[in-house]
């Protein structure tokens, strides 16, 4: 720690000759990426020298790449140097001081869900003593947990607490090097997300960002990282389920998962970002990278997202199945209403013998949306006897949005089995006339359509979620209908 | 209870009923038969609220209301309750789920609380049974791979759990067999009552062996050519629709005799 930050002090002298101090004790650095805000971002977090190394290392990858451009999305160009990378936790001096001055919208949407007040407010990033609450539960919990051995807590506590595991896994199955925007986000994460399962331990409940203290502070570069070991079991939940209140427009996470030897990891999100309003104008673009690693035999990864939100999403969530017999799935179900774009998917990377999986995504268009379904099987020469299944359904209400798939397979084993299966159907107007003579309002008669359109999807996520994936879908939905 | 008045329909400009007159009142079992193409089918729907027909002239009134000016589901609360020919598969969404939404969606409207899951099921399963139908079917899909013998019963299990006021069946005889009609008819039966009126479109005569009708109409080119009482489905049943279609339309009997 002293030596980062006496090198720190080199590259503040060198670069910033004024007005740096005051910037750290406003407590957020001044727009822009260069090293000396990466070595002050690791600086603020008194992080370890590989840390910052690591940062610096991806950074100056990052200078040599290009945003990808072949993703089904537009967008005006994002200025990079326009960009605050670090922001200290939201605190009475940035957010709203009361619900009154939140937006009207944002609220009337939680309402919708159903999301008590005090939430509310912690969700929309009030300052209020409520958050106290979920303090003290994270803290429980964390206490049961560790006494199973299993670490939960922030990534910038196990970067001080576990160095040693976080120095093995990091960048393990997500390199600093992998594309433009995990790479970006491996120079400048400010935090987010770690969890390490002991060998044989069944992790008791459902992991979930909402336990965690600092949940509400991660930003919108958050890293995780996820290991079961031998044996191990958990299922996480990603509670983004409801939009968390954010002026930056760029979401670049990056998610890594490892699981060992017959290990088992479920990973489940459920994604509400601000959309945008009903021109298309605002919301986040949900840059993401997702990647499990079956690193073990007879392990097992599985995927389930709810994409409901964002303006532009743009995440794969995968698998890489090198131990022999290992498993991934990933199911999805992806929204577009009125401008929102998204272009999601999962790569399936076949390495081990007798490596199975399976790919369920339901599509849904509505308004003006646009939804890509873009998906690799790769079957690797060594993978023999691998097995996949596809599965692509696409849903469009309306005649202005589209659908689209994209499915690339490649299979350089004779042994191996691959199937694919595509649809597109249009929500009947036999199926909503049928629905509304029974009594049902035509949104509802949408709604009830399109969850049972998801049903498979909404099937793997746990029960809570579930229901509330499917509150999500109809407010999302809302609108839609002429 | 309801009252048909001139009523005329066309779809893509093409005339499909060219002035119905059909009065029901409540307590009443109409039977509407004709040959493919009378219109039988859209008059159904054009009350039910489908929205692919367009009304060109006349009118209908339903409970002293413009039926006419209701929305389908508006229509569906205030009573109005249509079996489907075809009825419609809904991937994912279980026969109990829809149910429940429907039966929860007119009590609402009717200012009457929710039914809970427990009163909820003990009705269905009263029903069910009525139907002869087994307890797994409605955690199936809503009609999705159903027979066409149990789609049909499916739509009388709907109707005998949302007890509507006026019941209009599209052809819920047709491809059934002689056991499905009869456990059909006998849920139709059920329901008759002093309150309920009840259309039964037909091609056949064969379920009015099961359900008696009061008043029988006959359709014929969008018009109705003859009405008069049950015992006109059996002279159909000997001597085809042909001699109507020739003949001219008479005055519709079960609409003036009230």
């Amino acid at each position: 720690m002293t030596t980062t930050a006496t090198r720190l002090d080199e590259l503040l002298r060198r670069d910033y000759p004024h007005g740096f101090v005051t910037n750290l004790e406003a407590d957020s650095l001044a727009r822009g990426l260069n090293e000396d805000i990466i070595g002050l971002i690791s600086a603020r977090k008194r992080e370890p020298q590989f840390m910052l190394e690591w940062r610096l290392k991806a950074f100056r990858h990052w200078l040599t790449m290009t945003e990808p451009g072949w993703a089904s999305v537009r967008h005006p160009p994002i200025d990079y140097q326009d960009i605050v990378y670090y922001s200290a936790p939201k605190s009475g001096k940035d957010g709203p001081k009361s619900l009154d001055e939140v937006d009207p919208e944002l609220l009337r949407m939680y309402e919708k869900l159903g999301v008590p007040l005090q939430e509310r407010e912690r969700l929309a990033g009030v300052a209020v003593d409520a958050v106290l609450d979920s303090v003290s539960v994270g803290t429980t919990f964390k206490a049961k947990l560790a006494e199973l051995g299993i670490v939960f807590c922030s990534f910038s506590e196990a970067v001080h607490e576990h160095p040693e595991l976080v120095q093995k896994y990091l960048g393990s199955v997500v390199p600093y090097t992998d594309n433009f925007y995990a790479t970006l986000n491996s120079a400048v994460f400010s935090d987010g997300s770690f969890c390490y399962i002991p060998p044989g331990v069944r992790c008791p409940m459902e992991l979930s960002t909402y336990f965690r203290i600092n949940a509400k502070d991660t930003g919108q570069f958050e890293r995780t990282l996820i290991i079961a070991d031998e044996g191990a079991y958990v299922s996480y939940l990603e509670g983004c389920t409801a939009p968390v209140r954010d002026e930056n427009q760029l979401h670049a996470a990056v998610v890594e998962l490892i699981a060992l030897d017959n290990a088992r990891i479920k990973y489940s999100t459920v994604q509400n970002w601000y959309p945008g309003d009903q021109e298309g104008k605002g919301g986040i673009y949900n840059f993401v990278t997702k990647r499990g690693d079956c690193r073990g035999a007879n392990s097992h990864i599985s995927w389930t997202q709810v994409e409901t939100g964002s303006a532009i999403t743009w995440k794969y969530p995968s698998c890489i199945l090198r131990g022999d017999n290992s498993v991934g799935e990933f199911y999805s179900v992806a929204l577009t209403n009125h401008h929102q774009q998204a272009d999601t998917g999962t790569k399936m990377i076949h390495i081990g013998r007798n490596t199975r999986s399976t790919i369920l995504s339901k599509g849904i268009s509505a308004g003006h949306g646009s939804n890509a379904y873009r998906g690799l099987v790769k079957v690797l020469k060594s993978a023999a006897g691998a097995r996949n299944y596809t599965q692509c359904d696409s849903l469009l209400l309306g005649d202005q949005c589209r659908a689209h798939t994209f499915p690339y397979i490649e299979v350089k084993n004779a042994t191996a089995k691959v199937e694919h299966e595509a649809s597109t159907a249009r929500i009947g107007e036999d199926q909503l006339f049928y629905c509304m003579q029974r009594g049902l309002s035509a949104e509802d008669a949408v709604s009830m359509i399109v969850n049972g359109f998801c049903k498979e999807v909404f099937k793997e996520l746990p029960m809570e979620f579930a229901v509330e994936a499917q509150k999500l879908l109809g407010v999302n939905l809302e609108g839609s209908i002429g | 209870m309801l009252e048909v008045r001139n009523l005329q329909v066309s779809v893509e400009g093409k005339a499909i009923l060219r002035g119905i007159d059909l009065a029901v009142n409540a307590g009443e079992v109409h039977a509407i038969m004709g040959p493919n193409g009378s219109g039988k089918s859209t008059l159904a729907q054009v009350l039910a609220g489908r929205e692919s027909f367009t009304v060109t002239g006349g009118g209908v009134r339903y409970l002293s209301r413009d039926l006419l000016a209701m929305a389908p589901e508006e229509r569906a609360r205030e009573g109005v309750f249509l079996a489907f020919q075809y009825p419609v598969e809904v991937p994912g969404v279980s026969n109990v789920y829809l149910l429940k939404a429907a039966i929860n969606s007119l009590r609402k409207h009717r200012g009457l609380p929710e039914l809970d899951a427990i009163e909820f099921l003990g009705l269905v399963r009263e029903k069910m049974t009525l139907m002869d139908m087994a307890d797994e079917m409605i955690y199936r899909s809503v009609n999705e791979g159903f027979s066409g013998g149990e789609k049909k019963r499916n739509e009388i299990l709907q109707m005998a759990v949302l007890e509507p006021k006026l019941a209009i069946l599209d052809e819920t005889d047709s491809g059934l067999d002689i056991d499905a009609l009869k456990v059909v008819a006998r849920g139709i039966n059920a329901l008759r009552s002093a309150e309920r009126a009840i259309i039964l479109v037909t091609h056949y005569q064969r379920i009015l062996n099961y359900v008696a009708p009061d008043f029988v109409h006959v359709l014929s080119q969008g018009r109705i050519v003859r009405s008069g009482p049950r015992e006109l489905a059996l002279e159909l049943e000997q001597r085809g629709y042909g001699w109507l279609e020739e003949a001219a339309p008479t005055s519709p009997l079960g609409a003036s005799a009230k």
